[in-house]
């Protein structure tokens, strides 16, 4: 079967008909967060009250991807009114349908949070929460494979390569490498057999973006694969998620074999000569997997120890041919660039940093959840209008951004911009998205050693630096929380930092002394005081003065 | 001559080309598809090296063979860095020497390195590179890990506490042996070489018996049963040969 | 093992094969899809590890001669990444996360107390084998920080004493 625009719209029209055919549509948040407190069940208690009122075609009930505010699950949006009702039990089921259409159900209210939601900007997760992430169709009725329809039938590869460079995306995996440049890259080796790969990895610990995406609107990600393939010349996708998604995987996969069945995969995509078919590959638990040439070789059925680099994946990758790798988000960007234009993505966000940015926010925050806003939003605007500030009355300290490779960025800062090259000039990334807010509680040394325990167990262990190294800064930064340490103990803490960063052989090594330096940096005064007074100023640390 | 870089991996070099540089301030000529690191020693430039050995794939893993290149800000591993046309190679800098020394040191604290009971004591190659960097003492704190003896094989021994983690071993069984006896397990800190399913080496069916393992290995994890310390010395002049002899095409599995 | 494949499923499922050999089928069955072929090393061990709970020696011997990979570098696989074990699990699982949030959140204070009370660190079991204990990297879901999982159940906002007495319950 191969589609063409008319049934495209076809498609289209049909889903957009039966949506406008019901009064009242209840949104069921899906995602794992949600999931995990029970949505699965009140959604299909909703689904079978609605049955039993003998409404089905008056109000409807679907699951839908994540809502943004995970902390206030199971979480259910009415789309008519536009509100939210949180905590939602089975036992609130049939108020909630009873109230269709008169007034809502005020104990189960969100409060009326405007600044959550209007200060965002939604592109990438423009649908998430929207739409059913399990059919294709509701994916289709929002101009779903638009963009890719455009790109095989009216665009010349040469063309799609100038509308993503002209956007300036930058790639949301962590570095910020031009996406543009490096389709380019790949578009011109000369190889019959090139591949695409999604890094769908996230291992950043406290990150949720890209399962979100994953989970809340699978096909926008494999259409921006498709996309890439056609560009770059490449037949052969793949999706590397880590294992511990389950939902994240499952839904992938429905959603591959859905665009399979339609041909928007497979051979003569469009009626073009164009084909391309996307395989899962599953990880299985090694944060070091996110590095592009470790990625490789978990793909090829070995341990992810990356290699030097040069040669880099867009020559020399998977199986030794040219390889695209990039972010989900990344990806996840690329139908609306292709469907509205590089311009119009270049118009948003700041002179370096185009488009949007996906951030999960969590740790001390009132509203904790998948946000998406325009780059360049200062950091005080994302913490206390959107995240709603710091709970219990405490004290904001520091955001944590990059995750293990990225710092701590302290009050001074809050006015910054958030885009990669403010966040990189506080000594932090932007990483892939997850942003961890500290209150006064938090003790500074003690998130160092926390992150420095997680790239220390998360080492594949190649080079020396990063193998003994990280070790033995986690051994002094326990010394110092334990309140035994010396102050030359704080000067060999420094030293090894300087000699990790330097020599090791990946990304990891290299970018696993940040947390230590950022907070070193900033937060002196709690090294010093653990040091020196035995006490740490947050009241975290039991150290040697408090036990005895 | 290895396969790694030098073989599918690297097809974008030519052997056919040739180029001039300079390492620290000599001018070098060279073939494309020649490290930095060949280069300098062909000049008689010594860098440093533990991963390295001729005739085995390289890894760039250990660093200790880092060294400058005027205008680029990171530093690069000369055993997998091909030079190109007019580079500034620096290999003895005070940074990339105080940097080779702490990774040495660093490398003193991970097992248990006691020279003076060592089988290998006055033929190891870390022992000479602590005397070449001039490592007179160690600044970080030793890690005191607990490692057995595995000594039931009929002819050799392995002593974790002397192990490196080069993994010249593990090459050596796969890409010349091809046994692949060898491998690693775990990651990061607590890695460690395995022969087979982790099983005592002189259970391990796929060992030939060979004994290449013991000849590469630098330092004195892997010995020959029944030899003194002075006969301990490592015979390596069949590897150069055996690589080139059978010119293995297939890829090697210890990438 | 072609052969193997051309017989139907459902036959041989409906014969009573011990439990063993069923196991085994779905893991052949992976190996199969990706036609023997040394790369499926990791999804295979995935199937392993689902319908077995752990990797067993034998099988792993069994996957190495049918992918012909190596046995060190089965093993190296198998120990490189964590979402493998080696050991048989407890008869129950508890899996708190310590991503950074439920770190943040106060995940370091309930690992703190599972060992003091229940006496088993991460990646071990009770001596009666009825408990192990496992730490996750974020399991996404950080809004309901700290988060675990027991026995496939994720629980968000832990405290010590709910996942003491959540274990307490199982012995
Ligand atoms: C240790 C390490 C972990 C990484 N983890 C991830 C990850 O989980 N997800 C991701 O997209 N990129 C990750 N990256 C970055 C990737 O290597 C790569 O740069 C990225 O996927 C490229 O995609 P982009 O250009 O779209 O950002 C990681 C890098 C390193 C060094
Ligand atoms: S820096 Fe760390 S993770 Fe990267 S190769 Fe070296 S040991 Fe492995
Ligand atoms: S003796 Fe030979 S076959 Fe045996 S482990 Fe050593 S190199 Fe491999
Ligand atoms: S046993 Fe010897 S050759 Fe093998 S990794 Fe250890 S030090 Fe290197
Ligand atoms: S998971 Fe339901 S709102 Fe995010
Ligand atoms: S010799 Fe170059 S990194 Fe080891
Ligand atoms: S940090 Fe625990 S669920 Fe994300």
């Amino acid at each position: 079967m191969t589609l063409n625009i008319e049934d495209l719209h076809q498609i289209a029209k049909i889903e957009q008909d039966t949506q406008q055919g019901f009064q009242h549509r209840i949104n069921v948040c899906v995602a794992a967060g949600c999931l995990s407190c029970g949505s699965g069940v009140v959604k299909d208690a909703l689904a079978r009250e609605v049955g039993k009122r003998g409404l089905d075609n008056w109000c409807q009930v679907k699951g839908v991807g994540c809502l943004g505010l995970c902390t206030a699950g199971p979480l259910i949006a009415l789309e008519v009114g536009g509100r939210f009702y949180q905590g939602v039990k089975v036992a609130d089921v049939a108020d909630i349908v009873e109230a269709l259409g008169a007034s809502p159900v005020d104990r189960l209210l969100y409060p009326d949070d405007s600044a959550f939601f209007q200060r965002q900007l939604r592109i990438v997760t423009e649908n998430c929460g929207r739409i059913d992430p399990e059919r294709i169709e509701e994916y289709i009725a929002e101009s779903g494979y638009e963009g890719l329809y455009l790109a095989l039938t009216q665009m010349t590869r040469q063309e799609v390569l100038g509308q993503v460079t002209e956007s300036g995306l930058r790639g949301r995996g962590g570095a910020g490498f031009p996406t543009g440049l490096k389709w380019t890259t790949v578009a011109k080796t000369v190889d019959s057999t090139k591949f695409v790969i999604c890094n769908a990895d996230e291992g950043d610990p406290g990150a949720f973006m890209d399962r979100s995406v994953l989970e809340s609107d699978p096909h926008r990600v494999i259409e921006g694969m498709a996309v890439a393939g056609y560009a770059t010349g490449a037949s052969q996708g793949f999706i590397y998620v880590r294992a511990e998604y389950p939902l994240a995987v499952k839904r992938v996969r429905m959603a591959l074999s859905q665009a399979e069945r339609m041909g928007i995969l497979g051979n003569n995509i469009f009626n073009t000569n164009f084909s391309f078919n996307i395989k899962v590959r599953l990880g299985a638990g090694a944060f070091v997997c996110g590095e592009e040439t470790a990625l490789i070789a978990s793909i090829e059925g070995r341990m992810g120890r990356p290699r030097p680099r040069p040669p880099f994946p867009a020559e020399y990758g998977l199986w030794e041919h040219p390889t695209l790798i990039n972010n989900v988000e990344t990806f996840a960007n690329i139908p609306p660039i292709i469907r509205h234009g590089g311009k119009w993505f270049a118009g948003i966000g700041t002179e370096k940093s185009k488009g949007t940015k996906v951030f999960a926010l969590a740790g001390k925050i009132v509203n904790t959840g998948l946000i998406e806003v325009p780059m360049g939003m200062p950091l005080r605007e994302i913490v206390y209008e959107i995240g709603g500030g710091i709970p219990e009355g405490k004290r904001f300290k520091a955001v944590q951004t990059g995750g293990p490779s990225g710092g701590c960025i302290p009050q001074q800062f809050l006015d910054m911009p958030v885009d990669y090259d403010s966040l990189m000039q506080v000594g932090s990334i932007m990483g892939s998205g997850g942003m961890i807010v500290m209150d006064e509680s938090s003790c500074m040394v003690d998130v160092a050693k926390f992150f420095m325990e997680f790239c220390m167990s998360e080492s594949c262990g190649k080079c020396a630096p990063c193998r003994v190294g990280t070790r033995q800064i986690y051994d002094i930064l326990c010394k110092i929380t334990a309140g035994g340490a010396t102050t030359e103990d704080l000067a060999t803490l420094e030293d090894l930092c300087d000699l990790v960063k330097h020599t090791s052989l990946c990304g990891l090594g290299q970018s696993a002394p940040n947390p230590v330096l950022t907070t070193l940096n900033y937060f002196r005064d709690e090294y010093l005081a653990h040091i020196h007074d035995k006490k740490c100023l947050a009241g975290a640390c039991k150290t040697a003065k408090e036990v005895s | 001559m290895s396969h790694h870089p030098k073989g599918k991996l690297r097809t974008d070099l030519n052997p056919s080309r040739l180029l001039t540089f300079k390492i620290d301030d000599r001018d070098v000529s060279a073939r494309e598809d020649e490290s930095i690191l060949e280069v300098a020693r062909q000049n008689g430039i010594a860098i440093p090296t533990l991963c390295h050995l001729d005739g085995l794939s390289e890894r760039g893993a250990c660093r200790l063979c880092i060294v400058e290149v005027r205008g680029v800000a990171k530093l690069l591993p000369s055993c997998v860095t091909f030079p190109r046309q007019d580079m500034e190679v620096i290999t003895n800098s005070e940074r990339v020497v105080n940097y080779r020394k702490k990774i040495l040191e660093l490398l003193f604290t991970e097992r248990n390195h006691v020279c003076s009971v060592c089988v290998s004591n006055g033929h190891c190659e870390l022992q000479n590179l602590s005397v070449e960097l001039g490592v007179t003492h160690v600044r970080y704190n030793y890690l005191y890990p607990e490692h057995a003896v595995d000594a039931s094989h009929s002819r050799f021994s392995v002593d974790h506490n002397r192990c490196v983690l080069c993994l010249r071993c593990v090459r050596v069984c796969d890409e010349i042996e091809g046994a692949h006896t060898w491998d690693i397990m775990g990651r990061g800190i607590t890695s460690k070489v395995i022969t087979d399913l982790n099983q005592p080496w002189g259970t391990a069916e796929t060992c030939t018996g060979c004994g290449k393992c013991v000849q590469v290995c630098p330092t004195g994890a892997l010995s020959e049963k029944g030899k003194s310390v002075a006969e301990m010395i490592k015979r390596r002049q069949f590897l150069p040969y055996l690589q080139m002899m059978r010119g293995r095409q297939e890829e090697s599995w210890q990438k | 093992m072609k052969e193997e494949s051309a017989t139907p499923e459902r036959k041989s499922a409906s014969a009573k094969q011990p439990p063993e050999d069923h196991r085994l089928r779905m893991v052949n069955r992976t190996m199969q899809l990706y036609r023997n072929q040394s790369h499926a090393l990791i999804e295979t061990l995935h199937a392993v590890q689902e319908s077995f709970g752990y990797l067993e020696e034998g099988v792993l011997k069994h996957v190495a001669g049918t992918l012909r990979v190596p046995l060190s570098r089965v093993y190296a696989v198998a120990t490189f990444y964590h979402s493998f074990t080696l050991k048989p699990p407890g008869e129950h699982t508890c899996v708190i996360c310590m991503g950074t949030a439920c770190y943040i959140g106060g995940s370091g204070a309930i690992l703190g107390d599972i060992k003091e009370k229940v006496g088993i660190g991460s990646g071990e079991t009770t001596p009666d084998g009825k408990v192990s204990l496992l730490v996750a990297r974020c399991l996404g879901s950080c809004g309901l920080a700290p988060a675990g999982v027991f026995d496939g159940e994720v629980a968000g906002k832990l405290s010590p004493d709910n996942v003491i007495d959540k274990i307490g319950r199982w012995r």
